[in-house]
């Protein structure tokens, strides 16, 4: 019996060792599921037109993936992570730590954050302080007293006289997302720091500053539907009163279905977010761990290809998926560093 | 004790009724109260078909168009120069050729008024970007075909797939078309060129980003090595446990500690083994991510609770007599189980097994902790091989912005259901089949 059980015990080491250091012969990538939608069409695209085998990438969001990518070198961790947002200095730090120094930052393009609704509803034309005003938890006094109150607007029209007289209803996505995060950012606190006395807070005191600008309302004005955005659209197609907060390639798949509503003056529109005229996008990037570039085979071609003008050119087969294209300025920057294997300082 | 109810005159009328009269009394009430206990149960049984009924129709009434795909009829001259070849003899050549350039020429060929370069560009979009691989393959298999002109079907991009497909219903799904691409689809349309056929390529492809292209096989199969791994391990461990629990074990104190525990596993939430899977395998043992063998240990664990609880059911049913009589012509206790109790244990033993199986197949949640939740073009081809499982590309096309993958995830859903319904019926086929009353 004891010898069996040694056997086995030995036998399981063996196993494991085994994988420990099996040679991985395809990409690994882990990272946002915002940039998931184009990272695999570069990854299919790849597989297809080389002799590599096609990457694999899992969706587990831009913290998560970050976690992961910097966990340490080896061919149990990630060699690539997608990120809907740039790597933070403590995650950079993290990275240090576990060995992971050389890393290659590749900014790929944008991504419309868009508010919308259904095509039978009127389209709505809302700024950025509407927005803070109809969905931030807190919202300033209307008597002017630089005071902040619990949200008491239920309608729009509160919020806008200019605006319809309809209840404030917002699907949106929940706090685990980007691009919930992205949302906060771009809009909330944009609309928050219109108003100056809230401004000057941002210096004097950051917490109070971060609280006044950045909690959603939990009153049920704001709903939270799911990381599904196609949850949000076909909730959307249901409820004519209702407004969505989803990613632009959504609106581009279903334009039958919905409309964006105007934000500042600027329709969702691909060429406005490509010029940036539409305020509410967002950077993607991915980043590639160097160390793995002699052991894995084919992540140089990989980069090549993603960072080629068929791929995220201006007219690249990544456009067509909804995703925006960097000026040629940008991109000709972009694709020197990734010839040079520039490294990311932070 | 006996209560005179109102029609009665006094308490000596009550004592004079016989018994036939008391029961008839009280029999309409009875009935009544029968029947609608009666009417309770069917009453619970109709909600639940109607959900079923429910479901089943908005699934199938969204899916069923995924098992067909538009094919566009081409004129396409495949002559060297066009593939650029210069030598057709070589293999290689003929592999690295450009298929898709051939399809774009019998595009402009087909329509020759088109010259801008955008909507060049728009045109070349009616045809799938894989239908060049389709032609390659055509190519490949008989040489024959270079330099000639034929008419080829060749898949159609998935936007005017589903516009074709929405045509004959009311307003036709025209999302991103303009007044030309739909004048060009139109033109084909009147032509005979576009027709609908079986979708083959949903079941012969792994995954892919363009809908047309996408296919369940690579997470059927991940399903099957994962299922493989997880029947392999849970039904040997899980059985032998149920024996020793029940035909060994004194009763005491910790074989109750351990029979508590067993029960509890079985309820605990199935995410939490997944992160269990994720410290042991995967962490500490260093296996890779993303892979059926992982999977398999995963859902083991979770499906182990199952089976040892059935299985000890099971043996519970096998009468004493059986085993003392085997006993008294002086069997040792292990001839007795592996000769008596077992075979007749066993029917109930496969019926908690495959019903744990099937719950095994229709579980994501561990996996997304194990990295199985990917996207994994190369169908996998052993248990080592990166993989994803049914449930989770279903999870993974619902989440996807593309129009046509709402069809392909309620179809993939059908194949799902489809094969748990076939578990399941395997499951009380065999119960039927082999069970003994005593």
């Amino acid at each position: 019996m004891k010898k069996t059980l040694m056997i086995a015990t030995l036998a399981a080491t063996a196993a494991s060792a085994q994988f420990a250091h099996a040679a991985r012969d395809y990409i690994s990538i882990v990272g946002s599921s915002t940039v998931y939608p184009f990272a695999t069409v570069v990854a299919e695209r790849f597989g297809k037109s080389t002799n590599y085998k096609t990457p694999k990438i899992e969706s587990t969001g831009s913290g998560g993936g970050m976690k992961l990518f910097c966990s340490g070198v080896g061919v149990q961790f990630p060699d690539i992570t997608n990120a809907s947002r740039r790597i933070k200095s403590t995650e950079f730090a993290q990275c240090q730590e576990n060995g992971v120094k050389d890393i290659v930052e590749v900014l790929i393009g944008y991504d419309g954050i868009v508010i919308g609704n259904s095509v039978h509803a009127k389209q709505m034309e809302l700024t950025r302080k509407d927005l803070f005003l109809a969905l931030s938890k807190q919202v300033p006094n209307p008597n002017g007293s630089e005071t902040m109150i619990d949200n008491p607007y239920k309608t729009w029209k509160d919020v806008n006289p200019a605006l319809p007289n309809t209840k404030i209803e917002v699907l949106g996505p929940p706090p685990t997302s980007g691009t919930r995060d992205a949302f906060q950012e771009l809009v909330l606190e944009a609309g928050c720091k219109e108003y100056s006395w809230i401004k000057a807070m941002e210096k004097t005191d950051k917490s109070a500053f971060k609280s006044a600008c950045l909690s959603v309302r939990e009153d049920g004005a704001y709903i939270e539907a799911g990381e599904n955005d196609n949850l949000i659209v076909q909730k959307l197609n249901a409820n004519k009163n209702a407004l969505g907060i989803f990613g632009f390639s959504f609106l581009d798949q279903n334009s039958d279905k919905i409309q964006g509503s105007i934000v500042e003056g600027k329709e969702p529109e691909f060429e406005s977010i490509a010029d940036g005229s539409y305020p509410v996008s967002r950077p993607l990037y991915f980043y590639v761990k160097k160390e793995h570039m002699k052991t894995i085979p084919g992540m140089k071609e990989y980069l090549a290809e993603f960072t080629s003008e068929k791929a995220f050119g201006g007219e690249g087969y990544l456009s067509e998926k909804g995703m925006i294209p960097l000026s040629k300025k940008e991109r000709a920057k972009v694709m020197a560093d990734v010839k040079g294997l520039k490294n990311l300082q932070m | 004790m006996n209560k005179p109810s109102s029609h009665d005159t006094g308490a000596n009328v009550e004592n004079t009724m016989s018994t036939i009269d008391k029961v008839n009394r009280n029999l309409a009430k009875r009935y009544r109260k029968e029947k609608t206990f009666r009417a309770m149960g069917i009453a619970s049984i109709a909600f639940g078909l109607l959900c079923l009924v429910v479901l089943f129709t908005d699934i199938i009434g969204k899916g069923h168009s995924a098992f067909l795909q538009t094919y566009i009829k081409l004129h396409v001259d495949l002559s060297t120069e066009m593939l650029y070849i210069d030598d057709p003899s070589d293999p290689h050549q003929i592999a690295a050729a450009d298929y898709q350039g051939a399809l774009k020429e019998a595009l402009k060929e087909r329509f020759p008024e088109v010259t801008d370069r955008r909507q060049k560009r728009n045109l070349y979009g009616i045809v799938s970007n894989g239908a060049g691989f389709q032609l390659r393959q055509m190519v490949e298999e008989n040489p024959a075909l270079l330099n000639t002109q034929l008419d080829v079907w060749v898949a159609a991009d998935d936007d005017y797939d589903t516009y074709y497909k929405s045509r004959g219903e009311g307003e036709a799904y025209t999302g991103r078309f303009n007044e030309e691409q739909i004048s060009w689809i139109e033109a084909l349309i009147a032509d005979g060129a576009v027709k609908k056929r079986f979708n083959t390529t949903f079941f012969t492809a792994g995954d892919s980003r363009e809908p047309e292209q996408a296919g369940i096989r690579g997470a059927m199969m991940g399903s099957l090595f994962t299922l493989l791994v997880t029947l392999a391990l849970s039904f040997p461990i899980g059985v032998a446990a149920a024996v020793y629990l029940e035909e060994y074990a004194p009763k005491n104190r910790f074989t109750d500690f351990i029979e508590v525990n067993i029960n509890n596993l079985a309820a605990v939430p199935s995410i939490i083994f997944g992160l269990l899977g994720l410290a042991i395998f995967i962490n500490f043992m260093e296996m890779p991510r993303s892979v059926p063998l992982v999977g398999g240990f995963v859902l083991t664990l979770m499906t182990l609770p199952t089976i040892i609880i059935s299985s000890r059911a099971a043996i519970q049913a096998v009468p004493p007599s059986i085993r003392e009589a085997a006993m008294g012509i002086g069997a040792s206790k292990m001839q007795v189980i592996l000769h008596h109790v077992l075979p007749l244990a066993l029917p109930g033993m496969l019926t908690g097994t495959i019903i744990g199986m099937a719950q095994a197949l229709g579980e994501t949640a561990p996996l997304l902790m194990i990295g199985m939740v990917a996207f994994i073009v190369d169908i996998p081809g052993g248990i080592t091989d990166p993989a994803t499982a049914l449930p989770v590309q279903i999870f993974l096309w619902a989440d996807s912005p593309e129009r046509a993958f709402v069809e392909r995830t309620s179809a993939a859903i059908m194949v799902l259901l489809g094969f748990l319904i076939l578990m399941n019926t395997l499951a009380v086929w065999l119960r039927k089949r082999l069970e003994r009353r005593w």
